[in-house]
C-alpha cells in the first residue's frame, strides 16, 4: 500500500504543478454542462430525465481525457520502465494509478455537479444517495479505464484507440450509473439493482486488473 | 554476479538473441559492443526484468529473474539513454520517489550523498525540465545508485551527450566506488568500451561473437580489426 500511495503522490504532485490533465478535464466537463444548459434552457420541464445523461456524458468524456494521459505521461523519458524496474509488485503500479485517477475524477465531479445545479436551478432530493451512485460509477469507470489506458500505452494512436475500446467495455457501468442517477433524482428509493451491477462490475474488473496488470504493461 | 545460460529472445519472426551464454563475475566491468540492432538493449532489458526471455535462464546473485524478479530488481541499477526521470518534479523529489519505491534506509541522508556525488547539490530543488541533457544523465546516475545496487547495467549511457558531458559522466563513474559492483555496459563506441571495461564482448545479430579480457587487446586498432571480423563491416 505504501508503494501505491507513493505512486499516487507522485502523480498528483506532478498534476497539481502542471495542471495539464485537470484543466482539460474541468474545461471539457464545464463546457458540456454549459452547452446543454443553452440547448435545453434554464428550466427544462423534463430535467429529471435529461440530467443523468447530461452528467454522465460530462463525467465520462472528461474522465477519458485524464485517463488517456495517465500512462502516456509515464512514457516520457522512459519513466514507465523506471517504474517497472522498482522492486514492487506490478499491481501496485495499477493501484497507485487508480488512486490518482480517482482523485482527479472526484475533483472534476465536485466542480461539475455544483455548476450543473446552479445552471439548471436544480435541487437534488437525496444528495447522499446521489454521491453514493456517483462514487460507485466513477470507481467502475476508473478501474476499467486505468487498465485500458495501460493496455494502449504503447500504441501510437492511443488517444484514438482508448475511447474506441473503453466505451463498449464500460457500457454496463454507464447504463447502470445513468439509470441509478435518474432514479435518485426522481426520488425513487429502490436503486439496488443498478448498485449491485455497479459494485459487482467494479469489483470484478478491479480484481482481474490486479491479476493481469503485469502482463498488460510488459513490452 | 550475472549468469546467463542459453538465453534466447524472439519477437514475432525476429530472433533478437540466440542462445547467449555469459558469466560476469562480481566486481567485473564488461563492455558489450555491437552495431545497432545487435540485441544489446534487449539483453539489458531481459537482465533487468523489463522483458521476459523466450527461453534460457538468467541468475543475478543467485536469484533467477523469472522466479524472484523483485529480489533481482533490488540488486540492479539501470542507467539508460532514457533517464527515467519525471521532468515536472525537482531532482530531490525524483530521488525521494525512487528512494521510497526501493525502501532506502535514511533516505534524506542517502539523497544528499548521491546528489553530491554527481555534483548536483546546488540544483537539487530545481525542476528537472530545466536541466541540460548532461545534468539529467548525471541525475540518472544518482537515481540508479540510490539503493546501492550490486549490479549496474548501463545501456548506451553516452547517447545524446556532447564530448564534455560524456567526459563528466565518465569522471563521475570513475569517482564512484564501483570496485565492488558488477557492471555491464552496452555501447557502440569502441573507445569508450575499451576505456571502461575489464572485459569486452561483441554482440552481433543476437550472438556473442567475441568475449575477451582487456589485457588480451594490444590497442584500439587491434580491437577494431577483431570487431570488423566479428561484425563483418569496415570501421
Amino acid at each position: 500500500m505504501r508503494h501505491c500511495l507513493n505512486i499516487a503522490w507522485k502523480d498528483l504532485k506532478t498534476e497539481f504543478r502542471t495542471k495539464q490533465m485537470l484543466n482539460s478535464m474541468l474545461l471539457f466537463a464545464l463546457l458540456v454542462v454549459i452547452i446543454f444548459s443553452f440547448a435545453f434552457g434554464p428550466y427544462p420541464e423534463n430535467i429529471d430525465q435529461l440530467a443523468p445523461g447530461m452528467l454522465w456524458v460530462a463525467f465520462t468524456f472528461a474522465g477519458m481525457l485524464g485517463l488517456s494521459r495517465s500512462f502516456a505521461s509515464e512514457k516520457e523519458n522512459g519513466c514507465l520502465d523506471g517504474l517497472k524496474l522498482c522492486p514492487v509488485d506490478r499491481s501496485d503500479i495499477y493501484v497507485g494509478k487508480v488512486m490518482s485517477n480517482t482523485v482527479l475524477m472526484f475533483i472534476m465531479v465536485m466542480v461539475t455537479v455544483p455548476v450543473f445545479i446552479v445552471l439548471f436551478d436544480y435541487s437534488i432530493p437525496d444528495p447522499l444517495r446521489l454521491i453514493f451512485v456517483i462514487v460507485l460509477g466513477t470507481l467502475g469507470f476508473v478501474f476499467v479505464g486505468t487498465l485500458l489506458s495501460a493496455l494502449t500505452v504503447n500504441v501510437r494512436a492511443r488517444e484514438l484507440l482508448l475511447p474506441v475500446i473503453l466505451f463498449p467495455v464500460i457500457l454496463p457501468v454507464i447504463i447502470s450509473a445513468v439509470l441509478a442517477t435518474g432514479e435518485v433524482l426522481s426520488g425513487i428509493n429502490d436503486i439496488w439493482a443498478e448498485v449491485r451491477i455497479l459494485g459487482t462490475y467494479g469489483a470484478i474488473f478491479f480484481i482481474v486488473s490486479l491479476l493481469i496488470f503485469e502482463y498488460v504493461i510488459e513490452d | 554476479m550475472i549468469s546467463i545460460n542459453g538465453l534466447s529472445k524472439v519477437f514475432g519472426s525476429n530472433v533478437a538473441l540466440k542462445e547467449i551464454n555469459l558469466e560476469v563475475k562480481k566486481g567485473e566491468f564488461i563492455a558489450l559492443l555491437g552495431p545497432n540492432g545487435a540485441g544489446k538493449t534487449t539483453l539489458i532489458k531481459i537482465i533487468s526484468t523489463l522483458v521476459s526471455p523466450t527461453s534460457g535462464s538468467i541468475t543475478i546473485d543467485d536469484y533467477d529473474i523469472k522466479e524472484a524478479p523483485i529480489e533481482v530488481r533490488k540488486r540492479v541499477g539501470v542507467i539508460s539513454h532514457e533517464t527515467y526521470l519525471y521532468d515536472d518534479l525537482t531532482a530531490c523529489e525524483n530521488l525521494q520517489f525512487y528512494g521510497k519505491m526501493y525502501q532506502v534506509d535514511d533516505l534524506d541522508e542517502r539523497i544528499s550523498t548521491v546528489i553530491s556525488d554527481v555534483g548536483l547539490s546546488r540544483r537539487s530543488d530545481d525542476i528537472v525540465r530545466t536541466f541540460s541533457r548532461g545534468m539529467k544523465q548525471r541525475l540518472s546516475i544518482a537515481r540508479a545508485i540510490l539503493h546501492d545496487p550490486s549490479i549496474l547495467l548501463l545501456d548506451e549511457p553516452y547517447t545524446g551527450l556532447d564530448p564534455h558531458a560524456a567526459a563528466t559522466f565518465d569522471g563521475i563513474l570513475e569517482q564512484l566506488n564501483l570496485m565492488d559492483k558488477t557492471v555491464m555496459m552496452t555501447t557502440h563506441m569502441i573507445n569508450q568500451g575499451l576505456e571502461m571495461g575489464d572485459r569486452v564482448a561483441i554482440l552481433n545479430r543476437g550472438e556473442i561473437t567475441c568475449d575477451m579480457p582487456k589485457n588480451q587487446i594490444r590497442d584500439e586498432a587491434h580491437f577494431k580489426s577483431i570487431y570488423e571480423q566479428c561484425v563483418g563491416v569496415e570501421l
